[in-house]
């Protein structure tokens, strides 16, 4: 079997993902109303992914008391209807003990009038396990190398709001 | 894209040839989507440098699919980050590391790996001939770089993890105390690591709810892992943990 392996680095991806979170941290003053972020706090999603896109509508929210001290406030968050070039979009996010429990397309362009669901009734349980260290030797390792691009933007909203 | 790229090629007729194939793809695709480099095609676009008339094609495909995971993800894909500019990281990777195996397998080999940054497409099996097996894949601890907590066996499909660096670091939002990396890897196997990637990058964003939102969607299993080392799985991803 041959076995060739070379490595191909461009940047010190670590030193890199901190440089990106400093010079970012400056813009969360704007950030905190087009927040792609986790739905939840206050529901906006993808204000604009088209070039040139318009900015969009405030989105809707019915908040209710926090059931609990940790997580979101309990209700239904709507994100605003986004003008995808397909047709429109919609999110909403249900919370409920201060998790997210339903997330749902009301409104999704291809789905034929059907609405795409997740909701955790509707779904079987998932298992569960907790992690443990394997010794078992494998061909390749997968893993989180840097950042994703999802966990900055909702760092980001995250702090904005701390702030704010 | 600022990663370490691994190829291994099992068949014995492999060369030099086809390896510098393979990362002259990756090189072209660092030079034209990465956003440390202030001279690719994405930072004269996000600096307003490029007419969407001169943009190439690579570009418009990229843009394209990012629309469509965008809608097919609620939103929760974009590669649009809050400040306006556009990273396209999260779709790019999947799609130049598949771009790459097609290249390998064009040229007439069946059994290799492509691993870009943790994400993997594989083909065929690690060895020629009766002694090859399935590829394995061992998930990295999110919480201990050196230690693998689960191992996958596959071929054909990709995988791909979402995750943070950030460990023990609890950050939340003081208004309601939701923590904002309740979830700190998310793994999906999907029948390429072009799909496995997308969908990674969005359950992520998802948070906690992000491995129902795999569950849901068809030929893609998850493994999910939350910031107290609890994890959770799709009710397919079994299957993958049989050699």
């Amino acid at each position: 079997m041959k076995k060739y392996a070379a490595y191909v680095l461009s940047a010190v991806v670590v030193a890199a993902f901190i440089v990106y979170w400093l010079v970012s941290r400056p813009d969360q003053a704007n950030m905190a109303a087009n927040a792609g972020a986790p739905a939840g706090n206050a529901g906006t999603t993808g204000a604009s992914g088209t070039p040139g896109g318009t900015p969009a509508p405030a989105p809707t929210t019915t908040p209710t008391p926090a059931a609990a001290g940790n997580g979101y406030k309990d209700g239904t968050y709507t994100g605003p209807v986004a003008d995808a070039i397909y047709g429109q979009l919609q999110v909403a996010v249900t919370v409920s003990g201060g998790k997210i429990t339903d997330v749902s397309w009301p409104v999704y362009p291809d789905s034929g009038g059907h609405t795409l669901q997740v909701s955790q009734s509707a779904l079987p349980a998932l298992k569960q396990e907790a992690i443990a260290a394997q010794s078992a030797k494998v061909d390749i390792v997968s893993g989180a190398t840097q950042t994703s691009q999802a966990f900055q933007q909702s760092l980001a909203a995250a702090l904005a709001q701390a702030q704010a | 894209m600022g990663m370490p790229v691994a190829v291994e090629i099992a068949d014995a007729a492999a060369d030099e040839n086809i390896f510098a194939a393979v990362f002259d793809h990756f090189t072209y695709i660092d030079e034209k989507f990465s956003t440390y480099k202030p001279e690719s095609e994405m930072m004269r676009i996000n600096r307003g440098e490029l007419p969407e008339r001169d943009w190439s094609d690579d570009m418009r495909i990229i843009y394209m699919l990012s629309e469509e995971t965008k809608q097919r993800t609620g939103g929760f894909f974009d590669i649009r980050r809050p400040d306006g500019t556009v990273d396209p990281s999260g779709i790019v990777k999947g799609w130049a590391i598949w771009n790459a195996a097609k290249i390998i397998e064009k040229a007439g080999f069946g059994n290799f790996y492509v691993d870009a940054g943790g994400d993997i497409q594989t083909h065929g099996l690690n060895a020629e001939g009766p002694a090859g097996a399935k590829w394995s894949i061992g998930i990295k601890n999110p919480f201990n770089q050196k230690e693998v907590v689960k191992t996958v066996y596959v071929s054909g499909e990709g995988v791909a993890t979402s995750g943070t660096y950030l460990r023990g670091e609890h950050i939340y939002n003081p208004k309601d105390g939701r923590p904002a990396n309740e979830i700190v890897s998310l793994t999906v196997i999907g029948p390429n690591i072009y799909e496995a990637d997308r969908f990674a990058t969005a359950a992520f964003a998802m948070g906690a709810a992000g491995i129902r939102f795999i569950e849901q969607l068809p030929g893609l299993e998850g493994y999910m892992i939350d910031r107290d080392g609890t994890a959770t799985m799709t009710t397919g991803f079994e299957k993958y943990i049989k050699i």
